[in-house]
């Protein structure tokens, strides 16, 4: 192009093309090195039921889950996520995986603003996934990385209590499934 | 704990049940729709270059390499902006005497706090505007620094605003009774200074406006996360002078708010001015370092106050002094004195005596403004009041239930006025006291208690009674000359299909709004709730209204739509006692059917009557004009405001050798008049009651001595997490004013109200073996460990 200045060009310009699975489907984009996976979520793949709420890695708004565990996608680079698999609450509500939660959740109203909720989501079944039989005290520690500022937080831990029984006893009475 | 119910004793009997959310299932699934995800066509972004110093001279800036830059397509500074916005003024005309500084978007010349925004650039990513920050160069050139309340207030010492005779924004007085003499005459006097931190809302989703201004057709879009777009279309109109039928406010789902996103942010107006500078959609979102530097803070108070008793423990007397210190400018348009105002006015609200005086001192620093957040002044004055009558109880050797009995005016006193001169219509604080004695199991947590500290573990048991201000009429603010309105607008329609469509000016942080209105039109038209739709905020759709703030939701927006849907029932009743031939009184609605008022028999569907007023009004007699959309707007009247009342309780341990403080348990009896969905009620309250709890262990904005906030990130700051707080137990009283049909006050702030201080009474108690006491919130480990002199 005549006339284009390459000095205008630093390394902000530059991109890297990624490759990625994201709530099922295979995706590839050009990113800059210095974009987190959270603002290329929101921003390029117009995810934005993940949030940022603090942008570094305390309040647990924009958990999501890399290769079926839950990471804050405001602390990795888009780059570092090339090759995963990403689902966000998108992917995670279209599949079923978090119906019960999310039911329980309305259900009790374990959510004013909305605004923590899908983080919250996806590390309630973080915990799950992992501690089969948490006690009440165990879901409020599990759930330390993850601020609500308008519950009080006792709504959240009721709902999650609630499925982890319910969970429990579908394990027992249907024989492993999950 | 209410369990929400399932099923209703009668169709359409929605008030007093716990129904969940409609909204709330999209922001489960991930489809909120924050501003802060909003993309237009388009679209720039702007950043903000912040002050590094608390007070400075701006001597130039220079921003010729910052708008070279490749994408760039505006850097502006306060000139700028300055001339296309008139500056603002953040006093009101009934706090007498009160001074601020005029405040345009940005400074032209002198900087105030450290994080003030100075030089503001957009560009076609936020990236590449904070790119161009780091190219801006300004010259500063220090100025003397007023960081703390006394230095604030020394004679001869520097000042925020030179120029000015000293740093006092507003003083203010009040004196009923005999205070002098009754102090003379006291058989006890307790005594105390108190001091309160700062703190600050931290909404989980930060400040997110997207203002576009489009020059053809002289119309101002503001997409803005904010509880009062019609408070906003009206100053984005008056500053940047475009008529105000040409500015539209959205405000849809917004990340939490607590007060603090009502008020008028620079960075905001400045997006503004941006959008009208370069014709396009302008986008700024506060990160997270730059909400604790610009959001208002709250709180900052040092209140000496005591307490004059009679032998027997009767209270006779209060004398208050409290000195708030407010930043810099005093904010606009709500002022940053009216958390001093009703802290030196809700002081003593739960008790019968007369004798009252009070000094309020508001003083001007080199900090953020702070203003109004969860719980104005509610939790100072508990604080202060309760804590004092626990010093009275223990020096007269009461129990605190006891001195609180015999103190607190009784439940069949009412109305009555305060020595500070609030009107009350009707509170409960001995129905409340009762109760709660009950759910703590008082007399088994003090047995356990003395058991325990046979064994050197220290359990604290506190309670604090507390009065809360919802529904505020004009005098809130109207009266002072502030267009932030008191009323609430509903425009309710029957839709041609037979289902209610509510349009309303209240609007929804998450509290419910959405829910709540819908479980008023429902049951006053006798339709299904899921029958009904409310829209709500957004000023081209939505009538005028005071939208969401001070507890008046519930109370005057649910008013509204009440009054509202009763007037559409009667239209529709109308039109189906002509169609049927009847009198309209002889029918009735019950689960969108007309039915015979006095058989239930069912008659016509109103979808029907919809349809034949809609498509075929030619089968209705001559003359008839069917109505079916109704308007209609509420003001309070009667009682300036709805004041409600509780009592909370408090049980915690301190580890004596490590100052640690665990929460055991908390209570709270609450009487918000008719409770219209109890679970949403009892989230209110938990809500709030952990905000309270933030503030009395964690919260609060530390700034050094050069006026630097020293733990401006949520890896510093520390929000209350769940594993720190306790289970809390809830109990209602209800006494509905009869101001309204409804009869609901607010709820919003009573958790926040007295959480502080149950927790400060609580720890004074685990103390008491020790000797030792606190008067300072928050309550860290180091001022336990002092108050031990272990430290």
């Amino acid at each position: 192009m005549s006339g284009f200045d390459g000095g205008l060009l630093d390394e902000a310009d530059e991109t890297v093309r990624i490759r990625f699975v994201v709530n099922g489907r295979k995706i590839a984009c050009e990113v800059a090195p210095r974009e987190t996976l959270v603002d290329c979520l929101r921003d390029r793949l117009e995810l934005t039921g993940t949030h940022a709420g603090c942008e570094m890695g305390a309040c647990g708004a924009c958990l999501v889950q890399l290769d079926g565990r839950a990471v804050h996608s405001c602390l990795i680079f888009a780059v570092q996520a090339d090759g995963a698999k990403i689902d966000t609450i998108e992917g995670l509500t279209e599949s079923g995986l978090l119906a019960d939660l999310q039911a329980e959740f309305h259900r009790r109203n374990a959510l004013q603003c909305g605004f923590c909720t899908p983080g919250m989501l996806v590390n309630a079944q973080e915990l799950l996934s992992q501690v089969a039989e948490p006690s009440r005290e165990d879901i409020r520690d599990a759930l330390s990385g993850n601020y609500c500022r308008c519950t009080g937080y006792e709504a959240i831990v009721d709902a999650i209590d609630s499925v982890a029984k319910e969970r429990m006893k579908a394990r027992s009475e249907g024989g492993g499934a999950t | 704990m209410s369990a929400p119910l399932t099923s209703l004793d009668r169709p359409n009997s929605y008030i007093g049940r716990s129904v969940p959310r409609p909204n709330a299932k999209r922001l489960l699934a991930g489809r909120g729709r924050y501003v802060s995800d909003l993309r237009l066509p388009r679209m720039l972004h702007a950043a903000f270059l912040r002050s590094p110093h608390a007070h400075a001279k701006i001597v130039s800036i220079n921003i010729d390499e910052a708008r070279a830059l490749e994408g760039v397509h505006l850097v502006a500074t306060g000139a700028d902006l300055a001339k296309i916005c008139t500056p603002w003024t953040g006093t009101l005309d009934h706090f007498k005497g009160m001074t601020s500084a005029p405040q345009l978007p940005l400074p032209l010349d002198r900087v105030v706090w450290a994080g003030q925004a100075v030089v503001a650039v957009v560009a076609e990513s936020r990236a590449i505007a904070e790119d161009a920050l780091e190219l801006i160069e300004v010259d500063y050139e220090d100025l003397p620094v007023v960081v703390d309340i006394d230095s604030a207030r020394e004679a001869g010492g520097p000042l925020v605003n030179p120029g000015t005779a000293n740093n006092t924004c507003f003083r203010s007085q009040l004196d009923n009774g005999t205070v002098d003499d009754a102090f003379a005459h006291a058989a006890h006097v307790v005594e105390e200074e108190f001091t309160f931190g700062r703190h600050t809302a931290v909404t989980l989703e930060p400040r997110a406006i997207v203002a576009e201004y489009d020059p053809s057709a002289g119309m101002l879009t503001v997409h803005h996360g904010t509880q009062t777009p019609y408070q906003f279309q009206d100053l984005y109109s008056r500053h940047y002078g475009i008529p105000e039928a040409r500015v539209r406010v959205i405000a849809t789902d917004i990340g939490g708010s607590f007060g603090m996103k009502l008020h008028v942010y620079h960075e905001d107006m400045a997006v503004v001015g941006l959008s009208i500078l370069l014709g396009r959609p302008v986008k700024y979102l506060a990160d997270r370092m730059e909400s604790f530097v610009s959001d208002i803070h709250a709180r900052d108070h040092r209140v000496r106050a005591r307490m004059a008793l009679d032998a027997k423990g009767e209270i006779l007397a209060m004398d208050v002094v409290d000195l708030t210190a407010i930043g810099a400018f005093s904010t606009y348009p709500r002022t940053s004195v009216v958390e001093g105002n009703q802290v030196i006015r809700l002081i003593g609200a739960p008790y019968r005596f007369r004798n009252y005086r009070a000094t309020l001192e508001v003083i001007f620093q080199n900090k953020v403004q702070t203003s109004q957040y969860r719980a104005v002044g509610h939790p100072i004055a508990c604080a202060v009041t309760e804590r004092l009558v626990d010093m009275a109880a223990s020096k007269v050797g009461l129990d605190p239930f006891v001195i609180r009995a015999q103190n607190v005016i009784a439940d069949d006193a009412y109305p009555q006025t305060s020595p500070t001169g609030y009107r009350f219509e009707a509170l409960s604080h001995q129905a409340c006291l009762k109760r709660l004695h009950e759910i703590m199991d008082y007399g088994s947590l003090r047995a356990e208690q003395a058991d325990l500290r046979k064994r050197g573990v220290y359990r604290g048991i506190g309670i604090a009674a507390f009065v809360e201000i919802t529904n505020p009429s004009p005098a809130f603010y109207g009266v002072g000359g502030a267009r932030i309105s008191s009323q609430d607008g509903a425009i309710v329609s029957l839709t041609p299909s037979g289902e209610v469509r509510c349009l309303i000016s209240v609007t929804e942080q998450g509290q419910g709004t959405e829910a709540i209105i819908s479980q008023i039109v429902a049951d006053q038209l006798g339709l299904a709730q899921e029958r009904v739709k409310v829209i709500t905020g957004d000023t081209e759709v939505t009538p005028h209204g005071g939208a969401t703030w001070a507890c008046r939701g519930a109370g005057i927006g649910g008013e509204t739509a009440l009054q509202a849907t009763r007037a559409l029932k009667r239209n529709i009743l109308e039109i189906a006692a002509l169609i049927l031939q009847e009198q309209p009184s002889a029918l009735d609605i019950v689960d969108g059917e007309v039915v015979d008022a006095a058989t239930r028999k069912q008659r016509l569907p109103i979808f029907e009557i919809a349809r034949i007023a809609y498509f075929r009004s030619d089968t209705l007699p001559p003359g008839t004009q069917a109505q079916l959309t109704v308007s209609h707007h509420f003001a309070p009247q009667g009682y300036p405001f709805a004041f409600t009342n509780g009592i909370q309780g408090c049980s915690l341990e301190v580890d004596v050798e490590t100052g640690l403080i665990k929460l055991l348990k908390h209570f709270i009896v609450e009487d918000c008049g008719r409770v219209i969905n109890p679970m949403l009620v009892d989230e209110q309250l938990r809500g709030g009651i952990v905000q309270g709890l933030g503030a009395a262990l964690f919260e609060e904005c530390r700034y050094s001595e050069t006026g630097q906030l020293m733990n401006g990130s949520l890896a510093d700051y520390l929000v209350p997490m769940p594993m720190e707080m306790p289970d809390i137990v809830i109990a209602h009283v209800e006494t509905p004013t009869a101001d309204t049909e409804l009869g609901a006050k607010g709820v919003g702030e009573a958790g926040t109200a007295a959480a502080s201080a149950s927790v400060l009474n609580a720890v004074n108690d685990a103390l008491a073996p020790f000797d030792a006491t606190i008067s300072s919130i928050p309550i860290t480990p180091a001022k336990v460990l002092k108050a031990l002199k272990r430290f």
